[in-house]
């Protein structure tokens, strides 16, 4: 097994050194290019004593993101990925808690970047991807790297209002690849379209496995998830095979009966998750690809991407979840009752390689959820509880059920309704707020008491929120309801919420 | 025409309380919708006006302007 995620780089520059790697709609980066031009980014930051550390990738969603995160690695350093579209606000407390010294960015961020609260340095990838290659400065780094330093810090949503970062190493990355490759059987010949943005966890999928095999990826532009009949004939176009995107994405697809006007020609491997699959838009899909194979996958971001799979081959009763299945090899789940005892539901916790490095900077997040393994008193050993309940079915596959918190899928998005509630909290105005989640419509909604209209109250959400995370719905209340404990009664806003639905027919 | 404009902004002002949609021509050049306001959009629309927007209808230019969707929703209750 490799110890670096960029032996596969290595290995795949030397027989496929002129195919494309990775491309958008314009240009298209060979494994020629991505080597050459991610040991000149490793170089750059060598030359600058700059080892060890978190270096920001604040950058359009291009191809070059992705090369610039390989030259983070090549430098013996690791990427903090940040959405180029995310408020000022969040940034800087992702700044503030990675204390990176360092941020790549492109023409069109730069301009950005330099009004972060930053007083590192901001260097533009082009020039910076120009840097004459150090062979033994970054042959020495290799030398000295282990398989668990870090390769990235992701960040996701917190419930007191602060983004955790999570952080994952090469061992447990090269873990993933190789346990994913093997279930979805990626080769040489794979042609992926990237969905998930960059700067989550859920590309690891196509990157990775790009080198491993010399596959090729596309990424695909993001106006296209609004116009089915143009993205399918995106996938066409460029003969994709393979797509592991959110539940979201392909039903925007089947939802409006793309498939009546265009069908994607190529595609034979389909993979999803993160949220529920409605059964009638899957049959859709089933119907439409009866030769393909669909794989639902599950696994939280501190698991390192996905953990569990289940590949659909039974029919499934109308209103039947689809299972999650069981873990991928090298992963174990274990259903953990309120007791810390195993039962048939329970608390789903991963053990295994899989499991994070724990939230960066953060001990005391990271202690209440990266345990030891309370079935095991004989020796350390670190496992994940993911807050999600889960239990098996009469097939013996694991299934979800429901979550112990308020945090909710949203468009393939990982979101604590408690993080869009603080921040909603400290606008000025507010008296009080809750949020609840309409899963049939998708739907953020948000109840607040305050002298402020929804509009200046969303207006002003925007400036510290991604667009994701804000409310599809806003509405102004004299009081808020609460439980006997003092807490906002989200029970019974989700009962207003219900009737109001019914009574006016929107919403 | 006037009916579904209002009835139209009523459902966009809810979408995003905080734009102006009125006089804009490139909500989605602009970013003004995305993804999620295109899905929600196109099926609270066949809802309020009992019609089927096609996927080969939803394209930026019947996306990009209220008149523009007016004018689809209009040209889609004609064909009842």
């Amino acid at each position: 097994m490799e110890l670096n995620v960029l032996s596969y780089l290595d290995n795949i520059v030397k027989k496929a050194p002129d195919k494309v790697a990775f491309a958008n709609e314009k240009e298209g980066f060979t494994f020629r290019e991505v080597y050459t031009q991610s040991r000149s980014i490793g170089t750059y930051l060598h030359n600058r004593g700059y080892y060890r550390k978190p270096v920001v990738v604040f950058m359009d969603k291009h191809p070059k993101t992705i090369l610039a995160f390989f030259g983070v690695i090549a430098a013996g350093c690791f990427y903090v990925p940040i959405d180029e579209e995310m408020p000022q606000s969040r940034i800087d407390l992702i700044l503030e808690n990675c204390k990176a010294e360092y941020i790549i960015c492109d023409e069109s961020t730069r301009e950005k970047a330099k009004s972060f609260h930053f007083d590192g340095t901001i260097c533009l990838y082009d020039e910076i991807a120009e840097t004459p290659e150090n062979a033994k400065a970054l042959s020495e780094i290799r030398q000295k790297a282990l398989d668990i330093d870090p390769i990235y810090i992701v960040f996701t949503s917190g419930s007191t209002g602060v983004p955790k970062g999570v952080a994952a190493c090469h061992r447990s990355v090269i873990d993933y690849i190789e346990q994913l490759s093997e279930v979805l059987q990626f080769d040489e010949n794979t042609v992926f379209a990237n969905q998930t943005p960059l700067y989550f966890d859920a590309c690891l999928k196509e990157i990775y496995p790009t080198l491993k095999f010399g596959a090729t990826t596309y990424i695909v532009p993001k106006s296209l998830f609004m116009f089915p009949v143009k993205l399918v004939e995106f996938l066409n176009e460029h003969k994709v095979n393979t797509v592991c995107w959110v539940v979201s994405a392909l039903t925007m697809i089947s939802a409006f009966g793309t498939f009546q006007t265009i069908k994607p020609e190529y595609l034979r491997t389909i993979a999803f998750g993160s949220e529920v699959f409605p059964m009638k838009q899957f049959r859709i899909w089933r119907k439409t690809l009866p030769e393909a194979s669909f794989t639902n996958l599950y696994g939280p971001t501190e698991g390192t991407g996905m953990c569990c799979y289940y590949h659909i081959e039974r029919e499934l009763a109308e209103g039947e979840p689809i299972p999650i299945g069981g873990p991928f090899r090298n992963t174990e789940i274990l259903l953990l009752n309120e007791e810390n005892k195993q039962a048939k539901e329970g608390e789903i916790c991963i053990r295994g390689t899989s499991v994070t490095l724990g939230y960066y900077n953060n001990p005391e997040k990271t202690g209440e959820s990266f345990v030891q393994n309370p079935l095991n008193t004989a020796y350390p050993e670190i496992i994940y509880r993911t807050g999600d309940i889960g239990r098996y079915n009469e097939h013996g596959e694991l299934v979800f059920v429901s979550r112990k918190d308020y945090q909710i899928k949203h468009m393939g998005h990982r979101i604590e309704l408690g993080e869009i509630e603080a921040n909603v909290n400290m606008i000025g105005g507010i008296k009080l707020c809750g949020c609840i989640y309409d899963e049939e419509k998708g739907k953020i909604v948000l109840y607040y008491v305050g002298d402020i209209s929804s509009k200046e109250l969303v207006k002003q959400l925007k400036e510290k929120l991604p667009r994701y995370m804000i409310p599809n719905y806003v509405e102004q209340l004299e009081e808020i309801p609460f439980t006997a404990n003092g807490k906002i009664n989200r029970v019974s806003l989700k009962d207003k919420y219900k009737k109001e639905k019914k009574h006016n027919g929107r919403n | 025409m006037e009916e579904i404009k209002s009835t139209l902004l009523e459902i966009l002002s809810e979408l995003h309380p905080d734009e102006d949609f009125e006089g804009c021509d490139t909500l989605v050049d602009s970013k003004i919708l995305d993804s999620f306001d295109i899905i929600s959009l196109v099926s609270e629309i066949n809802d309020e006006f009992e019609i089927v927007i096609s996927a080969d209808k939803i394209v930026p230019q019947n996306f990009n302007s209220v008149e523009a969707l007016c004018e689809l929703i209009q040209s889609l209750m004609d064909e009842d």
